[in-house]
């Protein structure tokens, strides 16, 4: 049955992986950037959920939606006063800008909240964990709403690119930059778009993993933002299927090493699993090989 | 990397008969690099002298000559070969344990420190170098941003091995254990002790020796940039397919580079390490990485002295904005993205570049008016 368990839990790990790889994984897609400071909005939208909770009183759902909210705002003004001028000047540039934001808001988060871990208030609280077969097989509620939650999103993700007309804007949009602008798309507003719903997400992930693991510090959301780039690159960057099944074996791998071989060795062994993927598939599992014409 | 270029007008006719005009561009170019080094030496040196520069910047003189040669060594792999790579921090993590290891176990046999420091610098170099040849093998065949990934995935690898290592030195030799404390016997010391990493390092570093590494990175960097090898390197950046099709083997000469970077850098990581009484693994994250190449792309892509300048001046910048305290990482985070910016925007690149034109435009033409006028 511990096996079962570790399973449930690796699932509701990867969970929060993939719902942050998807940030990373469509805004890759549709700039060709590497946005290292997806893991940073993260911990900022964490941090606002636990201020609107614990100052203002509001109840968890609320705080959740606000959280996205003020991330969503986020992640569009960094796009808009950070990334656009440097848009088509090469990834180098780009990337060094991102990491300048990522310590940007890594040390304003410290100014404002303090180096002191602060303890986060699940925001299931109160709900009693899931018991089966004679309560050896126990499921909290935390990894119970993680992997729903995770699942919701997927869907609706997958509606929303495929079948609304915002969607196929930005499937056009990562496809060729340059012919959906033809095609009378406005560019700009798809990527701030892209940026937005991506850092909505992250606010979710930042939430559900603060449940999972209530310490809040300015630097939270720095491991985590890598491993789901991880994932993301392990599914494929680009893809949003890709994603989803990187972050969940991610997940899996991490805690089942965690459980079966080494506390400290888990992240070695998980960046361990992204080289031997990439040497096997070098796009990722989901990947498409693009072909190069002289 | 979806590098775009300028088309260039060809040069004209006279320009490409001038055969040497690529061989003074490399004399100009390793002229400046020496003398930044040499003269900056200099400079710090007598500051120190003469009590100009405080006792916590002295302490940064070590870490400058190494951040120094970090950059130069990784603008080979990023400027020269073209490749983005986020793992330099594992190389020199592996450089600097393992010539920690080797420092502690001559000191019975060598008694004068400068000999110790060297040959531990140049072990940390070759087991360097094997890193970069084992993971080089594999991932060099990887583009772009896939290979950033790998070499993050790297230097995370490297550092969470070394949160497990112990390492330790009594009677019956050198001791190791994975994951688990060792036992030794009464009359032995331990090197490296996992997570809290190497404790008691004999502190054997000099600016001089920092000097002569800077001095020894540049040497080699440059060689090479003007070999033959360089050249191939360079041909396969700019257009992969074309060189291919000319026969040069890409995967050999990339290779090449990425080996002698990862060396470079770990004979950097063994001299950082004994700046030092302890060392953590800790030391080696991805930050680290990450402030390396923000040293190469502030100084410029492939500009190896620009590089170099950026490296020293980010050194020392932190503790000169040490009195803005809690302010500091955030104004050198602002500062960082506002560089970028400025820098690689086109429309303010050129809109910089008419202004400077014309205010050197305008000095010329006052020079010719005054000139008259003394006529």
């Amino acid at each position: 049955m511990s096996i079962i368990n570790s399973l449930i839990s690796g699932l509701s790990l990867g969970s929060v992986y993939a719902i942050i790889a998807l940030g990373y994984t469509m805004v890759y897609g549709i700039s060709r950037m590497l946005n290292f400071a997806h893991g940073d909005v993260i911990m900022i939208g964490s941090y606002v959920s636990f201020c609107l909770t614990m100052y203002v009183g509001m109840p968890g759902w609320l705080a959740l939606v606000g959280a996205m909210a003020a991330c969503t705002v986020l992640g569009v003004t960094i796009e808009r006063i950070a990334y656009r001028p440097l848009r088509g000047t090469g990834s180098l540039g780009v990337l060094i800008t991102a990491i300048g934001v990522s310590y940007f808001l890594q040390n304003a988060a410290l100014l404002i909240w303090g180096a002191n871990p602060r303890v986060f208030t699940t925001l299931f609280k109160g709900l009693d964990p899931i018991r089966l077969a004679n309560a050896r097989l126990v499921i909290t509620a935390e990894s119970f709403f993680t992997i729903i939650v995770c699942v919701v999103i997927m869907v609706a993700l997958t509606l929303f690119v495929h079948r609304t007309k915002a969607g196929k804007a930005m499937r056009a949009v990562s496809e060729d930059n340059g012919a959906a602008q033809l095609m009378g798309i406005n560019v700009n507003q798809s990527i701030s778009l892209t940026f937005a719903i991506g850092s909505g997400l992250a606010a979710v992930a930042g939430v559900l993993m603060c449940s999972a693991y209530p310490v809040l510090m300015p630097t939270t959301g720095a491991m985590p933002g890598i491993k789901a780039f991880t994932a993301a690159v392990v599914g494929g960057i680009g893809s949003i299927p890709g994603a989803m099944v990187g972050g969940l074996i991610l997940g899996i791998i991490e805690i089942l090493s965690r459980a079966y071989i080494s506390t400290e060795l888990s992240d070695a062994i998980v960046f361990a699993c992204l080289i031997i993927v990439l040497l096997v598939k070098p796009t990722g599992l989901f990947g498409k090989n693009t072909r190069e014409k002289v | 990397m979806g590098r775009k270029r300028k088309i260039k007008p060809p040069a004209s006719p006279k320009k490409l008969l001038q055969g040497a005009v690529k061989g003074s561009e490399y004399k100009k170019e390793a002229f400046i690099a020496y003398t930044i080094l040499i003269v900056g030496y200099g400079l710090l040196q007598l500051g120190a002298g003469i009590g100009l520069i405080g006792h916590n910047l002295q302490g940064q003189f070590v870490p400058i000559c190494v951040y120094v040669s970090l950059a130069i060594s990784l603008n080979l792999v990023v400027g020269i070969s073209g490749e983005l790579s986020l793992g330099h921090a594992g190389f020199m993590a592996v450089g600097a344990f393992s010539g920690i290891i080797v420092a502690r176990m001559l000191e019975a046999y060598i008694s004068i420190d400068s000999v110790r420091l060297v040959i531990s610098m140049i072990f940390g170099a070759i087991i360097a170098a094997l890193a970069g040849l084992l993971i080089g093998i594999p991932i060099l065949g990887l583009r772009g941003d896939y290979l950033a990934i790998v070499t993050l995935a790297f230097g995370e690898i490297v550092r969470n091995i070394m949160n497990v290592l112990y390492f330790g030195l009594d009677d019956s030799g050198l001791r190791f254990a994975f994951n688990r404390m060792i036992d030794l016997e009464d009359n032995s010391q331990r090197i490296i002790t996992g997570a809290i990493g190497a404790t008691g390092i004999q502190q054997t570093a000099t600016f001089t020796a920092g000097l002569f590494l800077a001095l020894f990175t540049l040497f080699i960097v440059l060689n090479i940039k003007n070999s033959k090898h360089g050249r191939a390197i360079m041909a396969v950046r700019d257009n992969r397919i074309a060189g291919e099709s000319i026969g040069i083997d890409v995967k050999k000469y990339k290779l090449t580079a990425f080996v002698i970077s990862a060396g470079l850098a770990g004979m950097a990581g063994a001299l950082f390490a004994q700046n030092y009484s302890t060392l953590a693994p800790i030391k080696f994250n991805f930050n680290t990485s990450v402030l390396i190449l923000v040293f190469v792309v502030l100084g410029g892509i492939g500009n190896i002295w620009g590089g170099m300048i950026a490296a020293a001046l980010l050194t020392i910048l932190p503790e000169a904005l040490r009195q803005f305290a809690d302010y500091r990482m955030l104004t050198y985070a602002i500062v960082l993205v506002i560089v970028m910016i400025v820098t690689y925007n086109p429309t303010i690149k050129t809109n910089m570049s008419m202004r400077i034109e014309k205010v050197t435009s305008r000095i010329k033409i006052k020079k010719k008016q005054t000139e008259k006028g003394v006529a």
